[in-house]
Parts: C-alpha cells; structure tokens; sequence
C-alpha cells in the first residue's frame, strides 16, 4: 500500500491504570472493523495471559488498523497501547517515542489520578499532540463536568471539546476516532532520505528469531535491505517487513517515514538489537542516531532460582529474552547454598518483579524460587572503601562497617480527606518523614512522604489501598540514600544458617520481623524424624525461636480394597511435595518457604 | 489353579454417620430389593467368565448390610454359589451394624454359609456413639453379640474407633477393656479420619492438625448450621439439641492425647492376647483375616455392586457410584465400570512395598523376585538402606518389616517406596 503519510495517525491512548484504556482500545479494534465483535476477546491488546488475568497492561502492544472518516477518507491509526502502572513507566516512555499523538483517558468519576499526570508529562516530554476523552461517563457517580475543569485545571490542556465516552458500551467512540483524524497530527519525514527508524521495542519468536518493532522517522525499509544497528554496530539483511495486525504479525512490501511496523533480519544474536538504538541502511546511513531512551535502574533486587538445578541454563536463557524488551530487568549469576546456582535480578519494582516472575513460569515454564526482595543499601566501612549490596549475603562482618545508608523515596499520595488520617498513620508505621500536604480541591489532598523504599517494597501498595478503600494513588521517585540503622536477619534451620532466607532490616523492627519470620517458617517446615529449632539471629544474638516438633505418628487409617488406589494419591502427594524441597544440611525446606518472608504481614 | 476373592458392596444403612465417607445412604425397602435384583443379574452377567477361579473368601460389606432381609441375602448367597466356586473352607464374612440384627437373620446367614461376624462397635460409651452419630448404645450392641455368640458365630470381629471428639484417654481404655472382656476373635482398631464431604468435615476441617497425617482436622468450628439442614434422614446429632443454633462440638483429641490412646491400644490388647498382624488390625491366633490379608497380598479380587474395587490381573478398576446406571446396566459389566487403572510393573512394585508392610510379618524379598524377576536390593536398595539407619525398617535376611518406630510413620516409610 503506498503511504500517504497525512492518511497516518501514530498515537497511543495513556491513563491512569483501571481508567479504561484497553477497553478503548477495543472499541475502537472493534469499530474500525479489523475483527468482528465475535472474534473479540475482552481486552485484545492485553494478549499475556498474566494481562487478561490481573486487568492491567504490562507490555505496549501496537497494532494497525484502517478508519473510514466522515471526510470519505481512510486513515491508517498505528495504536499502542501503554501500561499504566507506575513500575512500567519505562515501557510507556518507549511507546510514545513511536507516537506523534496521545489519546489520555480520564475516568468520569475519578478525574485526575498520580498516573494521569504522570503520563501526561511523559506524552509532553515527547512533544505529543494529546487529546483528552473523558470515559466512564455510563457510571452513576460520573461528573464529567468536574472532570473537563480538573483537565484544564491541573494539567492546563483545552477539555471542552473532549468527547464525553463510554468505551464499555460504545458510546461516543466514534467521537473519538474523529477527533483522531481532525486534532492529531500526521507524521513528518522524507521517504527519500536515508533510513533512520527507532527501535522501541523487540521479542523474541520461535520461528522468526528477533522481531524488532520500529518507528520509521526518515527514509524506508524493505526486504533484502541491508541494515545497521547505530549502537551496536551489529549489521544483517533485512527478511520481512510488515505491520501489526491483531495478535498476528502482516507482512508488507515497505515501511515509509511516519509509518510503524516490524522488521526481521537475519540476526543471531538477541544481543544486538537493543531497545532505543536506530537502525539505518548500512549502504547509505544517515548522519547520526535518534535520541534513545533514557536508561532506567532497578530499585529492587531479589534472587531467582530455578526449582529444578538442572534448569540453570534455560533460566539464563528466559532471562535473556525477557531482557530484549525490558531494559530494566537487570540480572547477574550468583550462588546459595540452600539454593544452589541462581541470578540476582534487579527490577523496577515489586509487581515488576512478580510480572517477570510470573512470565518466566508461563511462557518459559520455569519453576522458580524467590527470594525476599531487597533494595541497595550503601555500606560504608571502616576502611574508607564503600559497598552496593544487593545481596544481604555479601554484608561484610560488622566489625568492618562504619555505617549503613539505605535509599529512600519522595513519595506523593493523592486521597480524598476521610482517608488523610488513615494514610498518613500507614507513613508513620512505614518509617515515613512527613513533607507536605496541600488539597488540590476541596476533598482531595496531595501527601507527600519521604519513605525508605524498603518500606514500600513489600505491601505498600495493598496496605494504601485496603486503608483508603481503594481511593488512593500512589507515585514515587528516588529521592537519594540516607544513613539508617540497620541490621542483618539470619535464619538458622537445625543451627544451620540458610543464606537465602537472610535479610537487612531497620535495626528497631528486627526483633518483630524475625520473629513472624520463625512462625511463618514453623508453619511451612514440615515435620521431620528428628525435632527443628528455627532461630532469627542477629550476628550471633539469637531473638527468636520455634521449633518444629518430630514426626510422631501418623493417624491410623485402615487400607482394604476400594482404599487402595487413593492411598496410593495419598503418598504420591507426600512424596511429590518432597520433590519441592530444599535440602539444607538434613532438613528438606519447601521451596515456598523462601517466599514465605514476602508474605509476613498477611496475618 | 487361580484364586478370587469376592467382596460385596451393601449401600444401605439406617441413617448415615456424621464421620461415614463410605458410599451408603438410607433407603426404603423397594430400592433395597430392586438392588438385590441388580446384584444377582450381575453376578450372573458373569457367567463361566471366573469359571477356573475358586473363591477362598467372600465378604458382605456396607454400609450395613445387615440391614437386608434374610430372604435378601439368601439370594444373594444363591446366585454366587450359582456363579463361583466357593471354596468349602472359605472364610464368608458378614458386616452388621447393632439395631439391625436379629436372631432369624443370623440363622438365615448361617444356612447360607457366614462363618465370619464383623461387628462396628465404635465406642463403649454412648456420648461418643451419639457424637459418631451411631444409631445404637452400648446396650443395644451387648444384645447383637449375645445373638451373634448364641447363633454359634465363632468368629467375630469387633470395629472401634479412637481420637472421637470429646473422647479421653480413660474412656478410650475403657472401651478397650470392656470390648477385650467379650474376647472377640478379632479388632480392628483405626483412628478418626476426618473426610472430606461428611458432616464432621464441616464441624472439624479448620486446617490440618498435622501435615504429616492424613486428613485429619482441628478445632471445632462454632458454626453448626451444617446439621440442622439434614434433617430427620440426616446424621445424628451429636449433642442431642437439634435445631439449636448455638452448640458447640466436643473438641478432637490432640495430638499427644492421641498417641496416648494409640500407645494404650496395643498394650491392653497385647495383654488380652491379641496380636496385631496389620497396622490396623489385632487378632487372636489363627483369627487374621483372610479376606483381608488377600488386599495386602495383592491377590485378586471382584467387587460387585455399586461403586466397588476389584484386581484382577494387572487392572484395578471400580464400578459407577451412580444407583441408576447401577440398577440399569448391573448385568452388563462394560457398562458399570469405570475408572480402569492399568498397573505398570513399576506400579506393582510399589504396591508390593506399602501394602505388604501393612502386615507385620513384612515382605519377603524372595517373593518379590518371583514375582517382579528383579532383586528387592536392585531397585529398593538405597531406600532399604536408608530406612533402616532411621530405624523404621528391620531387615533379617528374607524378610522385611516395619520396625514398631516404622509402623508409627508408616506413610513416611511408605512413600518412600514410590520409584519417581
């Protein structure tokens, strides 16, 4: 098809997480007609699994379809849908470097949220046309009204024309791809001109090898070209082009400047595409790179084993390809030795963290172990020298350390006033240091808190939205380190220390925590022939202890004919939980239990 | 010449126990016979298939089958002797339950040949029959072993059950004084197992007591809404106070109650001149059953009749649960089987270890080389080995057996016999 570069809108829609973006993107999949409402499964662009599960989007997702507008004319919308979740920020920065214009979605109801404005900035930042949609608006509490002044109010951009939407039953959608046609603007560039395309995002697939998603600014590409990978410097020939269709990939003949789609090469290594890097003709490259993405660093660190030794190298592998498009998943190879070979990864945050997890278990079927996560902590010692540690392991003997530093976080909390209290009482608790406070409106404040992000690592997240009925946003940024007392959690197992279990805390809750650590741990050891002491320590200080008694006896059950079959179910399954378990000196450790530390404040 | 053990499977009881998992329910007297029926159309349906196996043992077993009418289990009794060859010495067991049982019956069973009584007694004490949700007292039981000593029964097998709700060591005792003074010929002796899907479930499945147990519940739940909802027809109620909302269920034994009582059980009956041959079981000499001993053997048996187990060869397969589809296709075999399991030689093995060292006599490793044409030592070697360190296993030459530590964690031993 050739191009018409003023027929092309590039645009992604933003929001807030839960305010409906990928129910617009549906409709508007839907409307446009590339499937029929039948072959729709709810949230199209959310395609993982992990994704249709949990309601939020992890990975942009980009796709193409065509729009007859009421001038007679068909346009062609690339549409990327973005994560909202603030862990994923990185991602949405990535899209909307492919993007010249942003649809931003605003809840009738909710009106501006952390994210709102966040996303907001970001699609400014990238110099984005953006057009506000108010959505939700079948709700009985919408007051799109309220929410058109919030728009112009806060964030400053012109709402009267916004359409007012529902994208769960359709109304008004059409409005919107309209104003699509009419108030974002068509892409620029040269088809002429040397190729210059950003990569913004890549995965990998069984049978193409390295799929490389890409936005091309100048010049164009097609089959047989060869090209060149401005960073890595890595060069192949062009396979395939071709666009996005739903869920599938379509090829074509050419990508022109302005127009977003995939590229195949005969690429070996997933190495050499990196996220962000241009890619050019390698015969006639243009004069220099685009402006990559800004590099993103984990905040939080926890290792990752494999349940199964032998699968080491595929979980090297998985990572590998996990890391092609997710620059912020940091990984290096470390060794435990209740766990065996593992890689300490780093990651943006906990459901970062757990979504990567989950992925590996999914789409690598890896069984994995986890240990408790923890963030970077400064060690200065008495030698003058200073240590990153992310692994509580390597803490050197306290005689060594002059003082600790641990990060912390500017922490900004949108709530309505009846949760205030509530919300503040939770900073307390969580070793907050209180900034400010200032109402946006008459029943709505901004809190904003200093907080370690050790605090807000674990559950912070649940506890501001259990204590705030769910009204509570949250958005925080690094803020710097600062000196803290802390102290190194060991866990002794039959007096064996177990190093996977260990953990740095804030010196006053580590009698607390050690403790729920040995009640978690009684209550997922199992019964051994011999008695299990479980000790939290402290260097050589002991302040806790359980004991997990010695296997008596078993209830006497009696095993005739029809009993046969299921008492075999029956050892089957004592015998498969072994499979499960760790072996530390001669007690088995089930592999939850060094996840049990994740959960300590459930009960 | 091949031998098949029969069992016989009576659905019926008078009211269900509030502890019974058993496939059994209350019926009314049509439904019985149209079962009867059923059972005699499948018996026959298997004509001269079982024609070169002899029958060492038959076994009535319920729900209660006493229940049935002597006229009932004569032709029962008729179309199987019709249909196999029952060994004139065969051992023919018949389960009855106390309040169902009746001089004319016992003769009924006699002239068709029962030489084996297997009473369930459960407890001695009322409280904790009505707490089981039992339909007969201790008075009631001592009129049914009257009966079945005056018909001339010489062999008798007593059921009890230990770790019942509110139960104490003292009453447990004596239970097993006042039961060993009647000088039955055989006990069985099993702890409660709380099981899923009974109203004992409802009232004490607050989470495992022990990880390592079966699945054995904790703690008495207050919510006693579960048994109003069953009405007449429905378990007993414990506490005698139907319709209140607010009764509370005596709590279960705890865990060092409860190997008391067990510690109790083989010393008083050891003293009466029982000896346990089965992790469960207690006999005076010559008295084990037979019958049962054939499950641990791995030796061959037909089920017949609703939802019942059979091996036969190398399949272990067991019969639809479901009444009608019972009722309308008994005399076709194909059709009322489900659930074919087909046993691996790796499969036997392991049934050859964990039901084996059920008896207390233990496995011989001679026959498991005729059976599998493979050294014990070749594949259990480590295992053996291993659980002998710990003391769980006793290794004399031929003979393998559980140690008295062993039989305490027998689950423990035996799942370590499952090959990968």
């Amino acid at each position: 098809m050739a191009a018409d570069q003023s027929k092309i809108r590039n645009f992604c829609i933003i929001a807030h997480i839960d305010h409906g973006k990928s129910t617009l993107a549906d409709r508007i999949i839907e409307m446009t007609g590339l499937l029929t409402s039948r072959e729709m499964q709810s949230q199209v662009l959310d395609n993982m699994d992990l994704e249709r599960e949990r309601g939020i989007t992890i990975k942009s997702q980009a796709v193409r379809i065509v729009y007859r507008a009421k001038d007679g004319e068909e346009y062609i919308f690339n549409l990327i849908d973005t994560p909202g979740h603030v862990d994923f920020t990185y991602e949405v920065s990535r899209s909307l470097a492919a993007c010249d214009g942003a649809v931003l979605v605003v809840d009738a109801a909710q009106g501006i949220e952390a994210q709102t404005l966040a996303n907001v900035y970001l699609a400014l930042d990238h110099d984005l046309e953006v057009l506000p949609v108010i959505n939700k608006i079948d709700l009985p509490s919408a007051d799109p009204e309220r929410v058109v002044e919030e728009i112009e109010d806060v964030i400053g951009l012109e709402a009267q024309e916004a359409p007012r939407i529902s994208a769960k039953t359709g109304l008004n959608v059409e409005e919107v791809l309209e104003q699509i046609v009419n108030n974002l603007p068509a892409p620029q560039g040269d088809p002429s001109a040397p190729l210059q395309a950003l990569i913004f995002d890549s995965l990998y697939d069984a049978y193409k090898g390295v799929i490389v998603f890409c936005r091309v600014r100048e010049g164009h590409i097609k089959a047989g070209m060869p090209i060149r990978m401005m960073a890595t410097g890595a060069e192949a020939d062009v396979v395939e082009v071709g666009y996005f269709g739903a869920g599938q990939f379509i090829p074509c003949d050419e990508l022109s400047a302005g127009m977003v789609g995939y590229i195949t090469a005969s690429l070996k290594n997933v190495k050499d595409t990196r996220v962000g890097d241009t890619v050019t003709n390698a015969d006639r490259p243009c004069s220099e790179p685009l402006p990559g993405y800004k590099k993103v660093n984990p905040m939080v660190y926890c290792g990752l084993y494999p349940a199964d030794g032998a699968k080491y190298p595929d979980l090297r592998d998985a990572l590998e390809k996990l890391q092609l498009n997710d620059a912020a998943l940091q990984f290096e190879p470390e060794t435990s030795i209740a766990l065996g070979f593992g890689f300490r990864c780093g990651f943006l945050g906990l459901l970062h963290l757990e979504v990567i997890q989950e992925r590996l278990e999914r789409e690598y079927n890896l069984d994995l172990v986890t240990t408790a996560p923890g963030v970077i902590y400064k060690v200065y010692k008495t030698d003058g020298t200073v240590i990153d540690l992310t692994n509580p392991s390597n803490l050197p003997d306290p005689s060594e350390i002059e003082y600790m530093e641990e990060p912390y976080v500017s922490a900004e909390i949108m709530v309505t006033s009846e949760y205030v209290g509530a919300i503040m009482d939770l900073c307390q608790e969580r070793r907050g240091i209180y900034v400010s406070m200032e109402y946006i409106e008459q029943t709505r404040a901004v809190i904003k808190y200093d907080l370690p992000l050790n605090e807000i690592i674990y559950d912070f997240f649940d506890a501001l939205k259990s204590r705030s009925r769910g009204y509570a946003s949250f958005d925080y940024e690094m803020k710097g380190y600062q000196r803290s007392e802390l102290v190194k959690l060991d866990i002794l197992i039959n007096k064996e220390p177990v190093d996977a279990l260990s953990f740095i805390v804030f010196k006053d809750t580590a009698y607390e925590r050690g403790r729920k650590m040995c009640e978690k741990l009684k209550g997922e050891i199992p019964r051994h022939l011999f008695e299990i002491p479980i000790q939290a320590a402290i260097g050589s200080k002991v302040i806790a202890r359980e004991t997990v008694k010695a296997m008596r006896k078993d209830v006497l059950a009696k095993c005739y004919g029809g009993d046969i079959t299921r008492k075999r179910k029956l050892l089957e399954k004592q015998k498969e939980g072994k499979k499960r378990m760790r072996q530390v000196g001669n007690v088995e450790i089930p592999q939850k239990a060094f996840m049990s530390v994740l959960k300590l404040d459930e009960d | 010449m091949n031998e098949l053990e029969l069992y016989v499977h009576i659905p019926f009881c008078v009211r269900k126990c509030a502890y019974c998992d058993f496939l059994s329910f209350p019926s009314k007297e049509d439904l019985r016979q149209e079962y009867v029926n059923a059972l005699i159309r499948e018996i026959r349906g298997y004509g001269k298939r079982y024609a070169s196996c002899h029958v060492p043992t038959v076994f009535i077993g319920g729900g209660t089958p006493s229940i049935l009418s002597s006229t009932q289990i004569q032709a029962v009794f008729s179309a199987i002797r019709e249909t196999f060859r029952v060994d004139p010495e065969a051992e023919i067991t018949m389960e009855a339950n106390p309040g169902t049982v009746t001089e004319e019956k016992l003769l009924a069973w006699k002239g068709a040949g029962v030489n084996r009584i297997s009473i369930g007694l459960q407890s001695v004490r009322d409280e904790e029959l009505r707490m089981l949700g039992r339909i007969h007292d201790h008075r009631q039981f001592l009129d049914t072993w009257r009966l079945v000593r005056q018909a001339g029964m010489e062999n008798v097998n007593i059921d009890l059950i230990s770790a019942i709700p509110g139960q104490t060591p003292e009453s447990w005792r004596e239970t097993l004084r006042k039961t060993v003074e009647l000088a039955p010929e055989h006990l069985s002796v099993y702890s409660l197992i709380i099981e899923e899907g009974t109203p004992f479930y409802e009232w004490y499945s607050n989470g495992p007591r022990d990880p390592q147990s079966e699945d054995r519940g904790r703690g008495a739940k207050k919510d006693a809404s579960q048994d109003a909802r069953d009405g007449a027809q429905g378990p007993a109620d414990p506490a005698g106070a139907s319709g209140s909302d607010d009764q509370q269920y005596p709590p279960l034994p705890d865990e060092e109650t409860e190997r008391l009582m067990y510690e109790e059980t083989e010393n008083i009956l050891t003293e009466y001149g029982y000896a346990r041959y089965e992790i469960s079981n207690y006999a005076k000499p010559g008295c084990a059953c037979r019958h049962n001993i054939g499950y641990w053997q791995r030796k061959a048996y037909l089920g017949i009749g609703l939802g019942s187990s059979s091996l036969i060869g190398t399949t272990r397969f067991c019969h639809t649960p479901d009444m009608e589809t019972y009722l309308a296709c008994a005399g076709d075999p194909g059709k009322i089987c489900e659930e074919e399991q087909f046993l691996s030689k790796k499969d036997e093995m392991e049934e050859f270890m964990f039901l084996g060292l059920r008896m207390m006599c233990g496995v011989r490793k001679s026959e498991f080389f005729r059976l599998f044409g493979i050294p014990v030592d070749t594949v259990y070697g480590e295992t053996l080995k291993k659980l002998r360190e710990y003391g769980l296993l006793e290794i004399e030459k031929e003979t393998i057996r559980l140690t008295k530590r062993g039989i305490d964690i027998s689950n423990y031993v035996f799942a370590q016999f499952l090959l990968s």
